[in-house]
């Protein structure tokens, strides 16, 4: 049922390659981040032989990485570094963002709206362009010499300031991933504002339009200072300034002839002044997705839906006023801890309450178990477990022992990955049917879910406990080397060997994205979860242009089992119930 | 359906058309941008032993010669948007190229202020006040080099739309304008914190 007289003839470059359909940049998004989070993968993995088996030769594919990186097989400390802190730049800025918001925004926001495309569809491709040679930069800068960035994802001076050509690298492709998600917060937030359907209220828009409209106002705002930082950070490399090398700085041994007077504590505040809005970044969109699965699958309305609302604004505001939690340990003063452990503090209350509406709506529901719905509801104590850990971390005391930990590193991993991915992975199953006509298949979706969800904590969980005892992170050995270490040393191995297998639970996914995209149109209905919102109730495939007539909306979202309906589902653009 | 609403009427519940809402949102990640900026010149300059007068390495009535010229620009970028609108399109052509010519000569008055530095060999790396001078000035100038391909482009070429969506182009002109006004008020900030302060 697809609507091809609306089809324009366009040649092929037009329409697959630069394209300005939201629908087609929405897939090129999609595509290429979940390349990058799949090569994000890889290099974890590579991280994690380190780990478990330190000094020992990388079986089969160590002698591929050169006599600089691996002489021997055997990882050197900075190959370590690198890997690191791409994996980390790599999975966030190229692999969760760009999925939540490029590829779902795009494709969903749209149709939720009733809108026959973004609002600034040239912007659009632009936004998609960019983002790929940010993506480039970053990939080609593992060949220059001394490799890529290695001082983590968040690249602090002065360390930052002295490492390899990659670290320069590193800022640029950072400008352009910058300038691609500017050209993307405008476009979605004036298509939101500006082109909702008739009768689309705000306070009838989908929840996930809530989540990205959220998403966009905090990338247009926060990201400008990472901008900043990162221009007098190429500075502070090119010309030689010292924005962030304080007066009197040695390195090994030698004062620096630098004119000196800069701050490294700068460099953190405007890092974090970007880099907990970030977080939000990537976690409201996944928020948006399985609010969209639960309220579907539970066939009745949600619970607390302007609750829900009025929390992610105010959780919006106040992402901006927490950032220094980050920074308990630089000595910046109890009095200025002391108020952002209170503004941290008061910011998990808002995530709470949406949780919570999530799963008080599941009371009385007659849920329905597909794919999308397992993931959506593992989604819920897994987040759940990393928001619950990073309460210590929010508080000055307790993050005086944790700060630098492994715990960090399975606290936010637990938001990230078996929440955020999850919902990420959630999406997929849920809106390939109205993209391709085809349902993907159900076996192999178990066969992913399961070992998915008990591998992601088999790896996470220890992790906490390692923290517990004290090991730090960015260990090149794991902890081998430390007395504190020695108890918790043996979970290395247990969760790099969790880690490979996790990689293997992926096939599954990847042979059932591939084949469903070629198999027989297994759909025929334009609406096969019978779902209410605007997006189903247009052709399968949407052609160009969305709907046949621009829909007019006469009720709220999630209109499941309305009283005297002869179906349990009323669609956002029906106007009298029969 | 594929006919993008709003792109010049406006939308009546919210009042604007797209591309005005956009270019606010734009300029909102802009004033972060410099804003940011400003606050690391505050924060390195209250945390310093000592800084220099600006007017002692900066030439203050050269600075001041600039800033008229930009504070013109921007009138006469006013003047090129009204004439659209009074149905004008020769007088248009007059202001918007003044305009453009005014921006130039920001950007010639600014490189011979940068050689004359270069030539006393005061880089960026000399202190902490040149480092702050360069940088800023520097992104200001590549903001207004943005400005100057644009106007040249609706002063060239991009008119010919006047004659087929006159509404449209006429829009198009009041968002450049209104990007061109926030280049010109960043410098209103930066005159006095570089030169005078
Ligand atoms: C199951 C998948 C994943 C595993 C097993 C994993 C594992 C790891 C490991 C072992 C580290 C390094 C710890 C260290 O040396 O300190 C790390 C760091 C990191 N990971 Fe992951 N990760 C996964 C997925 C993700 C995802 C999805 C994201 C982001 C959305 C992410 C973001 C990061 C970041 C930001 C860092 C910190 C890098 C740095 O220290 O600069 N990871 N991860
Ligand atoms: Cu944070």
């Amino acid at each position: 049922m697809s609507n091809e007289h609306h089809e324009h003839k366009l040649p092929f470059w037009q329409k697959y390659l630069f394209s300005t359909d939201h629908k087609t940049i929405g897939i090129q998004y999609g595509v290429t981040s979940l390349s990058f989070l799949l090569f994000g993968f890889f290099l974890m993995m590579l991280m994690r032989w380190q780990l478990a088996y330190p000094e020992q030769a990388i079986p089969f594919i160590g002698k591929f990485f050169g006599e600089d990186r691996a002489p021997g097989g055997v990882m050197v400390p900075t190959f370590y570094n690198e890997l690191g802190a791409m994996h980390g730049t790599i999975m966030v800025f190229l692999g969760v963002v760009p999925m939540g918001v490029g590829c779902f925004g795009n494709l969903i926001v749209p149709l939720q709206l009733g809108a026959p495309d973004m609002a600034f569809p040239k912007l659009n491709m632009a936004s998609y362009w960019v983002f790929l040679v940010g993506g480039l930069t970053m990939l080609v800068s593992f060949f220059l010499p001394g490799g890529a960035a290695n001082s983590g994802w968040t690249a602090y001076p002065p360390l930052a300031n002295f490492a390899t050509i990659g670290q320069t690298v590193w800022i640029l492709g950072m400008v352009f991933l910058i300038t691609s998600s500017l050209l993307g917060a405008v476009n979605f937030l004036t298509t939101i504002i500006q082109l909702r359907a008739e009768g689309l209220t705000f306070m009838r828009l989908p929840f996930f339009v809530w989540g990205q409209l959220i998403t966009s106002l905090l990338l247009l705002l926060a990201f400008p200072p990472l901008e900043a930082a990162g221009i007098l950070q190429l500075m502070d490399r090119v010309a030689h300034t010292s924005f962030f090398l304080p007066s009197g700085l040695l390195v090994s041994g030698q004062p620096l002839e630098v004119s000196g007077g800069g701050s490294v504590l700068l460099w953190q505040h405007l890092f974090w002044f970007l880099g907990h809005p970030e977080v939000y970044v990537i976690l409201l969109p996944a928020i948006g997705i399985v609010t969209e699965i639960l309220a579907n699958n539970i066939r009745k309305p949600l619970w607390g839906y302007k609750t829900m609302v009025y929390s992610v604004i105010f959780l919006g505001f106040m992402s901006f006023i927490v950032w220094a939690h980050h920074m308990y340990l630089t000595g910046m003063g109890t009095a200025i801890s002391a108020f952002f452990q209170a503004t941290t503090m008061i910011i998990s209350i808002p995530s709470v309450i949406v949780l919570t509406c999530l799963a008080i709506s599941l009371w009385g529901g007659s849920i329905r178990f597909n794919i999308p719905m397992l993931f959506t509801l593992a989604f819920i104590p897994m987040f759940a477990m990393g928001g619950l850990t990073g309460l210590p971390l929010g508080l000055a005391a307790p993050d005086v022992y944790l700060h630098d930990t492994y715990y960090v590193i399975g606290h936010f991993h637990y938001v990230v990955a078996p929440g955020v991915i999850f919902a990420l992975f959630a999406g997929i199953y849920y809106w390939f049917p109205k993209f391709t006509g085809r349902k993907m298949n159900d076996l192999l979706g178990h066969l992913h879910f399961w070992p998915t969800l008990v591998l992601m904590n088999c790896i996470f969980f220890p992790m906490l406990l390692q923290g517990l005892a004290g090991v730090s992170r960015r260990l090149y050995d794991g902890g081998a080397t430390y007395a504190h270490a020695q108890g918790v040393l043996h979970m290395n191995e247990f969760v790099s060997i969790s880690a490979w297998i996790l990689g293997l639970a992926q096939i599954p996914f990847i042979l059932n994205l591939l084949w469903s995209m070629v198999k027989p149109k297994n759909v025929d209905s334009d609406n096969p979860w019978q779902s209410t919102t605007l997006e189903w109730q247009t052709p399968t495939p949407p052609g160009h242009g969305n709907f046949k007539e621009l829909p007019v909306v006469y009720r709220g979202p999630y209109e499941y089992s309305v009283p005297g309906a002869s179906e349990d589902f009323t669609p956002q653009n029906i106007k009298d119930i029969k | 359906m594929d006919v993008i609403p709003y792109t010049v009427e406006e939308r009546k519940d919210t009042g604007v058309f797209n591309a005005k809402l956009g270019i606010w949102l734009f300029l909102a990640s802009e004033v972060m941008l410099f804003g940011a900026l400003f606050s690391t010149y505050v924060i390195l300059r209250i945390g310093a032993e000592h800084w220099p007068h600006g007017a002692s390495l900066l030439n203050v009535p050269i600075g001041t010669f600039n800033t008229a010229v930009l504070i013109t620009s921007s009138v006469t970028m006013v003047f090129s948007w009204t004439s659209l609108k009074e149905n004008n399109f020769a007088r248009f052509k007059n202001f918007l190229g003044i305009t453009i010519l005014l921006a130039l000569l920001f950007l010639v008055v600014k490189s011979f202020e940068y050689g004359a530095k270069f030539e006393h060999h005061h880089f960026p790396k000399e202190s902490t006040f040149l480092a702050i001078y360069f940088t800023l000035t520097g992104l200001h100038a590549l903001h207004i080099i943005g400005g100057i391909v644009v106007l040249t482009y609706f002063w060239g070429p991009g008119s010919k739309m006047w004659e087929t969506q006159a509404d449209r182009f006429t829009n198009r002109i009041e968002i450049v304008g209104l990007y061109w006004h926030f280049v010109d008020l960043v410098w209103i900030f930066l005159f006095p914190i570089l030169y005078l302060l």
